[in-house]
């Protein structure tokens, strides 16, 4: 066994138990936490992938900016009785994981049937995943997108104020 | 076989964590927990999108997952932002109880 695999396997693990302590915890906090560590997990598995300046933003932006609103935001709540949140319903949990299981059926049947046959991390990926690469490519074919998604980020920080104001006047 | 990471491992991982994030949204009714599991559906497409990139050596996978990093920061401001007003306005976050536009 390879270095890169057992590399791979470990981190893959981790993010699985923590993806699913995400979504059984009790208390949002636990599970917010849960979901930091699996970000961490998932900018390892994108260093694997040889793509560091992805790897980097997924620690500043997911783990550095969102998680801590989301934590703020269960601060704020203070949510302290979750036995009020308990969920009633044992039928369609069932339901839920029965449709998920489907789904994910259905993936496993498109990779068995489809072999990519794509066993080697292409050997230009480590050049294109620089920074300067990406921001040459990001500021001339991508640049339209670019000036979109700063406009969608404007107009989410004014909805984001306007919505969380106490009256609007 | 296991030798090498091959294309297939990621994409199986993607799958299955796409999977846990949707039985997370459909199961849970804590709407903050709804939201974790949405970021954890996006951080799963963003890792086939990776992957790809990664394996057949292009670039435009790399600044699509920049994208949606962008996308979700917006949309965890707006939806996080919602979420207070809905507990400002009935002291609640159990996605039960806000049946206010439910016909």
């Amino acid at each position: 066994m390879s270095l890169t695999f057992i590399f791979f396997t470990v981190l893959a693990i981790l993010a699985i138990a923590s993806a699913i302590v995400t979504i059984t915890a009790r208390n949002p906090v636990i599970s917010a936490l849960s979901l930091v560590f699996h970000f961490f997990m998932l900018a390892g598995l994108y260093l694997t992938l040889n793509a560091q300046f992805i790897a980097a933003i997924q620690i500043l932006v997911y783990a550095g900016a969102i998680m801590v609103l989301v934590i703020f935001v269960i601060m704020l709540l203070n949510l302290g009785d979750e036995e009020k949140l308990k969920e009633k319903f044992n039928l369609r949990k069932v339901i839920a994981v029965l449709l998920a299981s489907v789904l994910i059926i259905q993936f496993f049947l498109i990779y068995l049937l489809t072999r990519s046959g794509k066993i080697e991390i292409a050997e230009n990926t480590a050049k294109l995943s620089t920074v300067q690469s990406i921001g040459q490519v990001l500021f001339s074919e991508y640049l339209l997108p670019f000036e979109a998604i700063g406009l969608l980020l404007l107009a989410a920080i004014i909805g984001a104020i306007v919505l969380a104001k106490r009256k609007l006047t | 076989m296991f030798q090498s990471v091959s294309l297939e491992y990621f994409l199986i991982l993607a799958a299955v964590l796409f999977s846990i994030g949707s039985i997370g949204v459909l199961t849970r009714r804590n709407a903050i927990i709804i939201f974790m599991s949405i970021e954890l559906m996006l951080n799963s497409v963003n890792l086939t999108l990776v992957s790809f990139a990664s394996f057949l050596g292009d670039s435009a996978g790399m600044i699509f997952v920049f994208f949606v990093m962008a996308v979700a920061a917006s949309e965890a401001a707006v939806g996080l932002a919602i979420v207070l007003a809905l507990f400002r306005q009935k002291q609640t976050v159990n996605v039960d109880e806000v049946n206010i536009m439910k016909w």
